[in-house]
């Protein structure tokens, strides 16, 4: 069984996968119905793979909107997250760990 | 677009008019020292609950809060317990809530003699308003236009914004539509918006209160470095606060908002109203906003909802007074490891196994059943979290919406 990933919006450079995915064909649905994407590492359910190739400074799109701008070249079939995507607006949370969003940033002693 | 016959339920009948769905009896504390009585005098009491504020320096904010909750149509007794030093007077609170109409009383625990006497003494009291407040209040027939309906959600994912929330878009569609109302809040989950929140405005000077709380929110959000995001969020699979924000934000469905309601204060009409529950400024720099989930149900329920809807995707256990709180999540996995505490399932929405409209009618019969007597599951389980903080919010102008 090949894994989902939903796409919102024509417009987004994203989608969200829905279900936890290993590297491999990707079937989109929603905006992007019938075209596929290869994930190139594992996403888990709920977080993004990009689409196309998204350069560093440029947009990230989702619902149609800009949600943030990425922080690093990012390929096809990549995990998006805050390891190369950032808000534009706070700045702490590329301060958080990757996976867990774990803060790293406050001193416990 | 759902289509249902308008179910009706019985309810109870408030001197103001408004109706509950339930006929509880508040305690209500007025500093932290009295917090362990209040507990106790409600304990094995039925249909009991508890609020308080902790803060021996008292607040209007906190004040109008209590008192919305007071008055607020599923209650119909409340007594008040102090220890007798702080500034918030338990008896006016048992003041203004008889003055509604509700029977009330107030002791200080000073007064009665200690922890064993004024847990008798408070026992004693809740039968006498139970019985009063039985024996006065009528029964009447509710509708959905009779209902106030409140949604926030925590603990976001990213299924929420594709899934729990919109469904609650759709049911918060065909709740506007029989004449109801609906409100939400988290204008910091609003964060990049601007231009979509204000081209829902159903008019001109909702446009300007949209535009004037878009405004002071992201000043807030900018000046204590605080963005409503947090570590559940990112490890659900959100980057970004303006992702989160678009996700949040498709709770309110597609209906026009009618205006911006603050804390404590009421719609003066029907339909979809946004509450503003962000600090306004002040010579105190008074804590965050959106400190944690339940601060922000205590919110939504003074503006009179009578049922609160939580959406989630990482998961809660909480519940809330006052009103009952039903748990709505998108994400498969948290349903089937947290079914104990999840009381619908809003991802056959993401799986093609049931429509946007499909899923917001199973949602609406769900709400029904709630308001018609069926507890909600953190209801059953007896959840009643609350939390209200030190804030300041200017009092809100009488004529943009009644105090409630």
């Amino acid at each position: 069984m090949s894994a989902n990933a939903f796409q919102i919006s024509s417009s987004d450079n994203v989608a969200v996968v829905l279900d936890d995915t290993e590297p491999g064909v990707v079937k989109v649905l929603g905006a992007g119905e019938g075209s596929i994407v290869s994930a190139r590492e594992p996403v888990r359910l709920g977080h993004k793979i990009a689409l196309v190739a998204i350069a560093p400074g440029d947009p990230v799109m989702k619902y149609g909107v800009r949600i943030g701008h990425a922080t690093a070249p990012i390929s096809p079939g990549d995990w998006v997250h805050l390891h190369n995507c950032a808000s534009d607006y706070d700045e702490r949370s590329n301060a958080l760990e990757v996976t867990t969003g774990a803060p790293t940033d406050t001193p416990y002693e | 677009m759902i289509n249902t016959p308008n179910p009706t339920w019985q309810g109870w009948l408030r001197p103001d008019g408004r109706k509950g769905i339930r006929n509880l009896v508040l305690v209500i504390y007025t500093v932290e020292c009295a917090s362990f009585v209040a507990h106790a005098i409600a304990r094995d009491e039925p249909d009991t609950h508890v609020i308080g504020f902790s803060g021996c320096y008292d607040n209007e904010y906190a004040i109008r809060l209590m008192l919305a909750l007071a008055r607020h149509p599923n209650v119909g007794a409340v007594l008040s317990v102090g220890l007798g030093c702080e500034y918030t007077q338990p008896g006016r609170i048992a003041e203004v809530t008889r003055a509604s109409g509700r029977p009330a009383d107030s002791f200080f625990i000073q007064d009665a003699g200690g922890t064993s006497k004024s847990i008798q003494h408070g026992k004693e009291i809740l039968a006498r308003l139970r019985e009063q407040s039985e024996r006065e209040t009528a029964r009447v027939p509710m509708t959905l236009a009779d209902l106030t309906v409140g949604c926030e959600c925590g603990g976001s994912d990213g299924t929420s914004g594709l899934a729990g929330n919109p469904v609650v878009g759709a049911f918060f569609d065909h709740l506007v539509r029989q004449g109801g109302t609906a409100v939400f809040e988290e204008i910091v989950e609003m964060i990049g918006l601007r231009d979509v929140l204000l081209s829902r405005a159903a008019d001109e000077t909702a446009r300007q209160q949209l535009a004037d709380t878009y405004d002071k929110a992201e000043h807030y959000c900018r000046e204590v470095r605080q963005w409503s995001a947090s570590p559940g969020n990112f490890a659900g699979g959100l980057t970004t606060i303006e992702e989160k924000s678009m996700g949040a934000f498709a709770k309110s469905g597609t209906q026009p908002i009618q205006g911006v309601i603050k804390v404590a204060q009421r719609p003066d009409h029907p339909g979809l109203w946004l509450m503003d529950s962000v600090p306004d400024p002040h010579f105190m720099q008074f804590g965050y906003t959106n400190p944690n989930d339940s601060e922000g149900l205590m919110d939504l329920i003074s503006s009179g909802a009578q049922i609160v809807l939580f959406v989630t995707g990482r998961g809660s256990v909480i519940g809330s007074p006052v009103a009952p709180l039903i748990k709505i999540t998108g994400n498969s996995q948290t349903y089937q490891r947290m079914s104990e505490d999840m009381d619908f399932d809003a991802s056959p929405v993401l799986t093609g196994g049931e429509t946007m409209e499909q899923s917001g009618q199973r949602l609406l019969q769900q709400v029904i059943a709630v308001a018609g007597g069926e507890p909600s599951k953190p209801e059953a389980l007896g959840h009643r979290e609350y939390f209200i903080m030190y804030k300041h919010q200017e009092t809100p102008n009488l004529s943009q919406g009644c105090r409630a």
